[in-house]
């Protein structure tokens, strides 16, 4: 910043006040100084506001008599949750409904990427199509979904499955082992008894082998054009045949623990809560949407060159789909597809609204409420969103780095 | 020699299976066995759905009434929206002061409208107007306690205007602190890059609803005893600090798309950071922005329901509220639909408009 | 630079909304005096539950919460209109109190030792006493909670209520899964729509949940209490002026019940001769010197608000949609416990 004042301070001073506003103009005006004097301030500045805020907070926590630390977190928790991934009553601790929170948020994050990556490209496609009906409805959905609040979309779901669903007592049922009711999806639990371990371990080693004979077909198909013929059958002979050997030697047993209405609910087996179903529907089809509309963008990213060549080549449009137009319009879906499901992760926490235990609901509504801690929790709670936010990015950005180098 | 007459021989008639409905048809819907198949499915679906809808929807609703007995069951209760409109839209603002936010709507229809219409003179003067007197007009209006106007507290404010005025708020307000966030990101000082670049990725990394629990319960143990907030300014804070992440980064992509050289020329011509940034960079990369800005606030927009979780009556909210009136039980899903229906019209027109932007840059490179 | 630019200009944009009046700095050394100064009570209520704070089409607040808030601004401002109500959740409303946004916190909240202890805050009295009980379908054929093995429970998050359930059921060796919501309207909507078996709350919250399910008639509440919920209104720790007042306020209209004074025939008990009506109205006796109130406080709070049982049946008598008996809440000389201090 130029500064005319400056100038003649310069010119007529003679007082050591002088000399010394005249050396501060100087290391000013160096240009590489400057920037070091103007970090310090911000530095200095950022500092004092984190203290006067910690200051404030410390007193204000002080007076209100209100208790910190994290010891709380020891502490017998009391209150029961709906939903966990492991073990957990009312004689846990708060720390451990931490636990289930993260695990539960996880669960339905994980869930809905997945289910929403699908459909997404689905409809990515679909609307690209030349049926012109098929491309007309997806671009229906696409609008209307990605136009109206995420809330309002679970809530409206939540309503409508539990409207649509029966009393537990006129359950929708497939014999004695599958169960659909208000309260959720039944299904039977495999219980592990002796021998199994065996069974699973042979399940992994076929998993292997047939990811090892892929991996030498495709070497070959490069190299000579042909790969191992009946490559498919073999690894599916592989994963299935291996395991169900190894099953019928070890002579391990596998029993299932059956759901059953008991009293007013259905007791045993593993089951699929409403709120999650609700919760998955809703997240799934609003990011599909915005999925469905990054899909397309990459889509039309490929030059159509791309296409007629492999026409030209005489792949059908399926096959030019997959092998020609996906591969090639992955690196421009990927930094978008990125957000979307980060935006998914860090929308999961509406669960709250309709009572799915995730970790807003269970940490930072009850936990938060029963001990009065709100800074400590509100702090752990944007802290593991972070971390989740953090290593999502960094996985895809590993696979974009992987994506992008395929470029020739 | 006879002079041949060179004529050219006319072009014939395409076959009459390649023009046409027939063509069109078997090009774009019944396209091969599987494609045949899946439309016919798809309008056997359509059939089955769309007329009882448009049924239940329109023909057998009931449009007014005074409560739930009005309606019968065979169709759709709008009774219920219509009765409570008034509420849905002003919230539990005093019905004798409904000028005020009328008024506040007809500045916002006509700011939009002027800034959207291409041929309007004043551009510049009109946009500086809605980011900077526009806001502090719009609160004494609707505040009130000056130049006569009866007060209106802020807790007597929601629906639908409380819902416009949270997202335009933090929208307006997020402009400035996201540029200077996107021009911190992108300064040689590290230790400025690294505060703004953490800001950013902090606040993009939580959920709103942490952001607002946090807004809500912690910002008061921030602030030294004898300062308290408003319900209202608290929440609209957290909405800021948030937006302003998001406005960085989309900030940041105009600034990264404006080239080099033009850097180069401010500091050549001997401006300093700011004179070049303010006269030269910024104004090139705002206009680049513009879609991307529309984006982040037609999803502030919708964001702006998660209000409810700290209870604040926004349109969703309120619509909720109205919900539990013994006199309209049962109308869930009128109340749903016409929430969803009126934050899709909002958003998808501003989608329309940003997309139309981005075409209109695009034909501009 | 920038960021203490930025810093600079939120430092800015929050000195423009304080003088706004957007923000509150409390210069009144009192609460009394800032509410005198503020020209309005602000007055923490729950987010809406019916008969005890609920706006009604109008956004006009309704309810014993609400009323007893009204009793203090007639004691106070002299107009049992002048208060502001903010609708908190369970989340805030004690976060709202002590950060001063609030003056009195009047909703249905549960006096505990915890509350009272720790949080620095005060409980003035008992507007309501209420126990924890369950609501069913009357289909299932529960007779008692000892009946609720394996139910699914919906109840509320963040409040005694959840931690009395889990207690309840592990004590009588029972099973249940909680189904949580945020908010009481939610735990109405999961239990209509027949997401568990059983709601459980504060007894007169299922007779106002009640009152919102599409069949009223189909539910029942059960007889079975599981615990103490002494409701009252709150005020924060350190200023004991404010306390009394809001404390005098309810036992004005509860000693106005027990003297047959009500909101109707106040004017003509103006010139009663008994002693004890003399010296509620002020004519006698203490007065509002004690409590730096003028002498009619308890007049006014009679006259605009009424008295306990006018309160009581307007908002959740038995001719309101609640219909719920005065029982525990009946005075003590009518066989209820609601037992007021003398004005002396």
């Amino acid at each position: 910043m130029s500064d005319p004042e400056g100038a003649s301070i310069n010119n007529t001073s003679s007082g050591p006040v002088n000399r010394l506003l005249n050396s501060i103009l100087l290391l000013w005006r160096d240009a590489s100084i400057r920037p070091l004097i103007m970090q310090a301030v911000v530095v200095l500045l950022v500092v004092a506001m984190g203290a006067w805020v910690i200051n404030n907070t410390m007193n204000n926590l002080e007076t209100r008599g209100i208790s910190t630390g994290f010891d709380f977190l020891s502490q017998e928790a009391g209150f029961g949750i709906l939903q966990s991934l492991v073990e957990y009553d009312e004689s846990h601790s708060y720390g451990r409904t931490f636990t289930v929170g993260i695990l539960n948020t996880l669960l339905v994050s994980v869930l809905g990427i997945f289910f929403a990556t699908v459909l997404g490209f689905l409809m990515g496609v679909a609307r690209l199509s030349p049926n012109w009906l098929l491309a007309r409805l997806s671009s229906v959905f696409i609008e209307t979904f990605r136009n109206i609040p995420l809330l309002l979309q679970i809530f409206f779901w939540y309503f409508a499955v539990l409207a649509a669903l029966p009393h537990p007592r006129q359950s929708y049922a497939l014999g004695d082992a599958l169960f659909l009711n208000l309260r959720g999806f039944f299904f039977p639990k495999p219980v592990m008894e002796q021998g199994l371990s065996a069974v699973f371990i042979s399940c992994l080693v076929a998993v292997g082998l047939a990811l090892f004979l892929r991996y030498k077909h495709r070497k070959q198909r490069v190299e000579t054009g042909k790969g191992i013929s009946g490559a498919p059958y073999l690894m599916a002979a592989l994963i299935v045949g291996i395991p169900a050997i190894t099953w019928w030697l070890s002579g391990a047993t596998m029993t299932f623990d059956m759901p059953e209405l008991k009293g007013f609910n259905f007791r045993g087996g593993l089951s699929i809560i409403p709120e999650l179903g609700a919760l998955l529907l809703a997240l799934t089809i609003y990011t599909a949407a915005f999925i469905a509309e990054v899909v397309r963008a990459g889509i039309e990213s490929v030059q159509k060159g791309q296409k007629e060549a492999a026409a030209s080549l005489g792949l059908k449009p399926g096959k030019t789909l997959s092998l020609v137009v996906i591969p090639q319009a992955m690196k421009v879906i990927v930094p978008p597809l990125t957000n979307q499901y980060l935006n998914l992760a860090k929308n999961s926490s509406l669960a709250t609204a309709i009572g799915y235990p995730d970790l807003v609901n269970v940490f930072a509504g009850t936990t938060l409420n029963q001990t009065g801690q709100a800074v400590e929790v509100i702090a752990m709670t944007m802290a593991v969103y972070l971390t989740i936010s953090l290593s999502v990015s960094l996985l895809m950005n590993i696979y974009n780095k992987r994506v992008a180098l395929i470029e020739r | 020699m006879i002079e041949q007459e060179l004529k050219m021989i006319p072009a014939r008639e395409p076959p009459k299976m390649a023009v046409g409905t027939i063509a069109w048809l078997r090009g774009n819907l019944f396209t091969g066995p599987l494609g045949t198949a899946a439309i016919l499915l798809i309008i056997y679906g359509l059939i089955l759905t769309v007329p009882p809808l448009v049924q239940w929807l329109f023909l057998d609703a009931t449009w007014f009434g005074a409560s739930s007995e009005a309606c019968d069951r065979e169709g759709a209760c709008w009774a219920f929206i219509t009765a409570r409109l008034d509420q849905f839209i002003y919230g539990f603002y005093p019905s004798e002061e409904y000028w005020r936010p009328n008024l506040f709507f007809a500045q916002l229809a006509v700011l939009v409208g002027w800034l959207s219409i291409k041929s309007t003179p004043w551009k510049k003067w009109v946009l500086g107007y809605s980011l900077v007197i526009m806001p502090v007009v719009s609160w004494f209006l609707l505040y009130g306690d000056i130049f006569g106007l009866a007060k209106v507290d802020t807790h007597q404010w929601g629906g639908l205007m409380l819902t416009l005025l949270l997202a335009l708020c933090g929208m307006i307000a997020s402009l400035p602190f996201g540029v200077l966030l996107a021009l911190g990101r992108r300064s040689d000082m590290p230790v400025i890059r690294s505060l703004c670049t953490a800001y950013i990725e902090l606040w993009r990394g939580v959920p709103l609803i942490t952001v607002l629990f946090m807004a809500s319960v912690m910002l008061p143990l921030f602030m030294p005893v004898e300062v308290s907030f408003d319900k209202l300014l608290r929440a609209m804070i957290g909405i800021i600090m948030f937006q302003s992440a998001y406005m960085a980064e989309v900030v940041r992509g105009g600034l990264q798309a404006i080239p080099k050289g033009q850097f180069e020329a401010f500091d050549s011509l001997g401006l300093s950071y700011w004179q070049g940034m303010i006269m030269i960079v910024l104004p090139q990369a705002m206009r680049l922005v513009i879609p991307g800005v529309v984006n982040t606030f037609i999803a502030l927009f919708k964001d702006t329901s998660l209000v409810l979780v700290i209870g604040l009556f926004d349109l969703l909210a309120i619509i909720q509220a109205g919900l539990n009136d013994p006199k309209w039980l049962g109308n869930s899903i009128e109340g749903y639909l016409f929430a969803g229906f009126v934050f899709w019209i909002f958003c998808f027109g501003m989608s329309k408009y940003s997309q139309r932007l981005e075409q209109q840059l695009h034909q501009g490179h | 630079m920038l960021k203490s630019l930025s810093s600079l200009k939120k430092v800015a944009v929050l000195g423009a909304f304080a003088a706004a009046g957007f923000a509150q700095v409390a210069s009144a050394s009192t609460t009394l005096e800032s509410v005198k100064e503020k020209g309005y009570l602000s007055c923490g209520v729950s987010t809406g539950l019916a008969g005890f704070s609920n706006p009604d089409d109008k956004g006009i607040w309704n309810g014993l919460d609400v009323d007893v808030c009204r009793a203090v601004a007639a004691a106070t401002l002299k107009d049992a209109s002048k208060v502001k109500f903010v609708p908190l959740n369970a989340k805030e409303r004690f976060t709202a109190l002590q950060s001063g946004e609030i003056d009195v916190l009047s909703r249905n909240t549960t006096w505990t030792l915890t509350r009272d202890a720790s949080l620095g805050l005060n409980f003035t009295g008992v507007s309501y006493y209420d126990g924890q009980g369950f609501m069913v379908k009357k289909g299932l054929g529960v007779k008692s909670a000892k009946d609720l093995d394996g139910a699914s429970v919906c109840i509320q998050a963040g409040t005694t209520t959840e931690l009395n359930l889990a207690d309840y059921f592990r004590t009588n060796g029972m099973e249940y899964q909680p189904v949580v919501f945020d908010t009481s309207d939610g735990t109405a909507k999961g239990f209509d729509a027949g997401r568990c078996d059983v709601l459980t709350s504060d007894q007169s919250q299922l007779y106002a949940l009640r009152t919102r399910l599409t069949k009223p008639d189909a539910a029942v509440v059960l007889p079975d209490v599981i615990s103490k919920e002494p409701l009252g209104p709150l005020v924060r720790q350190g200023d004991d002026l404010w306390f009394n007042i809001v404390k005098w306020s309810l036992a004005a209209m509860i000693n106005a019940e027990e003297l047959g004074l009500s909101s109707e025939n106040i004017t003509a008990k103006k010139e009663s001769t008994d002693p004890g009506v003399r010296r509620l109205l002020g004519i006698d006796g203490p007065k509002g010197k004690g409590i730096n109130l003028d002498d009619e406080w308890a007049l006014r709070i009679i006259e605009q608000v009424g008295n306990y049982d006018e309160v009581f049946q307007r908002n959740v008598g038995v001719d309101s949609p609640l219909q719920i008996d005065r029982g525990l809440n009946a005075l003590w000389s009518d066989g209820g416990i609601l037992y007021a201090p003398p004005f002396r």
